[in-house]
């Protein structure tokens, strides 16, 4: 007999009319569905919400970028009380040239020098947080130039006095692309502002992107020059005296699978020339990669929970459908005896499972929405209900549905219908 | 050719059935050599003792059972021998069953219970209602359509199953004591309206041990330890 589409419409609704009229035990049937489904979506939904956001914060540090930066080294820390020493660590300006000279898959380095100087923009006072770069900067952290240009290759070769305002320093100084041209004084030195760069806003971000807390970027040749390399501060009482090179190296490496190879080369380089290891190398890479470990770790914990609550939910709709065949004895032999096929039969009890699971994985899907929306707005924590999680879990308890309702559908097909008729 | 010619005359037709069942060493010999035909257009009453093979013949004549041993053509074709799927089609096509407690679906409507054999038979939705519609006003339900089984009376119950049993046009209708349940009022209405079935052309084979009620048929068939005993 061919398939019909008429058909399997009134199977649908005679299912439907049946579990309607046990309301309350078709409930309590798809309640094991429901709360599989619900929980697998709202787990995703909340596991997926807090992967996403470290990922993205990685993924800004650059996924081939080895981001080398200036430490002190552990037995040098109890020295903050003498206030005559001067630690001395940190990278050196020659590392910046080794790592790129004798690392073949380093296809640049990026040097940066951190500091603090009092400024001055017009009548505006205040402290700029200023980092010592060269060009390569630029070309590695690409970001949206606002107003004016860039440092070039000549800014640094010609040590110039020439400032790139990050968006966020422009802020604190009050300036506007007017600047550009006009002369700001840095620590006792006039530069001219060239241009302002927009600055990757990283609202609540426990990682740092490189340009997070920058105002002002200037060429590291004019920054050595002006600047040198001791730095003097006053915190909470204590004179700090520090000689620092360089405090951060960015290696831009040429492809990703050589990352960890290249890492490893650097650390071994280093070695070579810092008796301490005031130095501390990471690779947002293998940080990338362990985020993704984790969640594959914890969409196996989930697996597992869902595929037992599902089993659990599946086995119930078992349970039940086999007491509802036994209750149907009677209604099954009267089918036969006019003339239903087994296959018939058969159809008819799975499509009623079917239509309990379908129900149980659609309430399924609203909790699972629900949930996520719950948590998003009471413990302020990110979630995202991806369209494959519903897909899959409306996939999963259709398919409990036909697995576990397979067998009370075929042992109702092999009732004999005398003996069905008999019943009761 | 034979069976053809035959079977349009006698669309019952047995030859020597057996049936046998086995219990344990035991050998229970519910049907013990049957043969008879049954013309078309007659109406038939089985009579006989408890555990004489009555209900195991109309089992068989309803395609329900198979025998183990012996012919049965029905309409013509052999059906004695059919797998399950074929006796299935064959009762669909060719019987028309009328149940001692009648047998409705109580979660199905009168029109619904009236128009499941068509629902098997694919016959799509509108057209079975409106056959649906026909048969229930043949046994005077016109106005209880859309009511379940448990609010009609026994009597009108049977009528739903009467018209669910003449609404694929069988080629025999079966009846097993179908006023078994009833009170004589209403077994005397119902009887009356197998009659009219019978008149208008149908088949009738009807299994009963009460004599009044076999009086409605033109023939009895008495049953003894599995073999004719009388055929009139
Ligand atoms: N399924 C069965 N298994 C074993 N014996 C059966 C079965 N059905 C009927 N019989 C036996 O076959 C005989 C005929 O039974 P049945 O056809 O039901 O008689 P009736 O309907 O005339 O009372 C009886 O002896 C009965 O016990
Ligand atoms: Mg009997």
């Amino acid at each position: 007999m061919k398939i019909n589409h008429s058909r399997i419409r009134r199977d649908f609704k005679l299912g439907l009319k049946n579990l309607l009229l046990h309301k309350l035990r078709s409930l309590l049937t798809m309640l094991g569905l429901v709360f599989g489904v619900g929980s697998v979506i709202a787990m995703l939904a909340i596991g997926e919400g807090a992967s996403a956001e470290a990922m993205e914060q990685i993924r800004k540090l650059g996924s081939r970028n080895i981001i080398i930066s200036a430490q002190k080294a552990a037995d040098e820390s109890g020295s903050s009380q003498d206030d005559v020493r001067m630690s001395i660590y940190g990278l050196l300006y020659d590392d910046a040239e080794r790592i790129n000279n004798t690392i073949p898959t380093v296809k640049a380095t990026v040097p940066v020098k951190s500091m603090q100087h009092a400024a001055r923009y017009g009548k505006r006072a205040i402290d700029l947080r200023v980092v010592g770069t060269t060009e390569k900067w630029f070309e590695l952290v690409e970001r949206e130039v606002i107003a004016g240009r860039v440092m070039t290759k000549r800014d640094v070769k010609n040590f110039a006095s020439a400032a790139v305002l990050t968006e966020y320093g422009a802020r604190r100084l009050l300036a506007t692309s007017t600047a550009i041209g006009t002369g700001i004084r840095i620590g006792g030195n006039t530069y001219e502002v060239i241009g302002i760069v927009k600055s990757e806003s990283s609202a609540d971000g426990s990682m740092q992107t490189p340009d997070q807390m920058i105002d002002v970027y200037i060429p590291l040749s004019t920054a050595k020059e002006h600047y040198g390399d001791v730095f003097h501060q006053r915190k909470q009482g204590t004179n700090i005296r520090e000689s620092v090179e360089l405090h951060q190296l960015i290696v831009y490496v040429d492809e990703e699978r050589n990352v960890e190879k290249t890492a490893e080369a650097i650390e071994r380089l280093l070695a070579l020339f810092h008796k301490k290891k005031d130095y501390a190398i990471s690779v947002p890479l293998a940080l990338l990669r362990q985020a993704e470990a984790t969640k594959r770790t914890f969409s196996i914990v989930l697996g597992s929970i869902a595929g037992i609550s599902l089993l659990v939910g599946g086995i119930g709709i078992m349970n039940i459908m086999l007491a509802t065949v036994t209750e149907r004895t009677r209604e099954i032999g009267i089918r036969r005896a006019i003339g239903a096929r087994r296959n018939q039969i058969v159809s008819q009890f799975l499509i009623e499972t079917m239509v309990l699971s379908l129900g149980g994985g659609l309430i399924g899907i609203g909790v699972g929405v629900f949930i996520p929306w719950l948590v998003t707005i009471f413990a302020h924590m990110p979630t995202i209900v991806t369209l494959p999680s519903i897909v899959v879990a409306l996939g999963i308890s259709v398919s409990v549905g036909i697995i576990f309702g397979i067998y009370p559908a075929v042992r109702a097909s092999r009732l004999d219908p005398i003996e069905a008729l008999r019943h009761e | 050719m034979k069976e053809e010619i035959s079977g349009a005359e006698y669309p019952v037709v047995f030859e020597d059935l057996h049936k046998i069942y086995e219990m344990g060493n035991e050998k229970v010999r519910a049907l013990d050599g049957v043969t008879a035909q049954f013309k078309k257009g007659s109406f038939w009453a089985i009579m006989g003792a408890s555990g004489s093979g009555k209900s195991t013949m109309l089992n068989i004549l309803g395609c329900l059972d198979r025998p183990t041993s012996g012919s049965y053509f029905l309409d013509g074709h052999d059906v004695s021998s059919l797998d399950d799927d074929s006796l299935s089609d064959i009762r669909l096509k060719y019987i028309g069953f009328i149940f001692q407690s009648f047998n409705l679906i109580p979660q199905l409507t009168v029109a619904e219970n009236i128009a499941l054999p068509l629902y098997y038979q694919g016959v799509d939705e509108g057209h079975s209602e409106e056959v649906a519609a026909r048969f229930a006003s043949v046994v005077g339900l016109e106005n209880r359509l859309k009511h379940r089984p448990t609010e009609l009376s026994g009597g009108q119950q049977q009528r739903v199953a009467i018209a669910r049993a003449l609404a694929t046009d069988p080629v025999i209708l079966l009846a097993d004591e179908p006023t078994g349940n009833l009170d004589s009022t209403t077994s005397v209405e119902i009887m009356e309206m197998l009659v009219n079935m019978n008149k208008m052309g149908k088949t009738v084979i009807m299994v009963t041990h009460e004599t009044s009620i076999a009086e409605y048929a033109q023939h009895r068939l008495l049953m003894k330890d599995g073999r004719i005993d009388s055929m009139e």
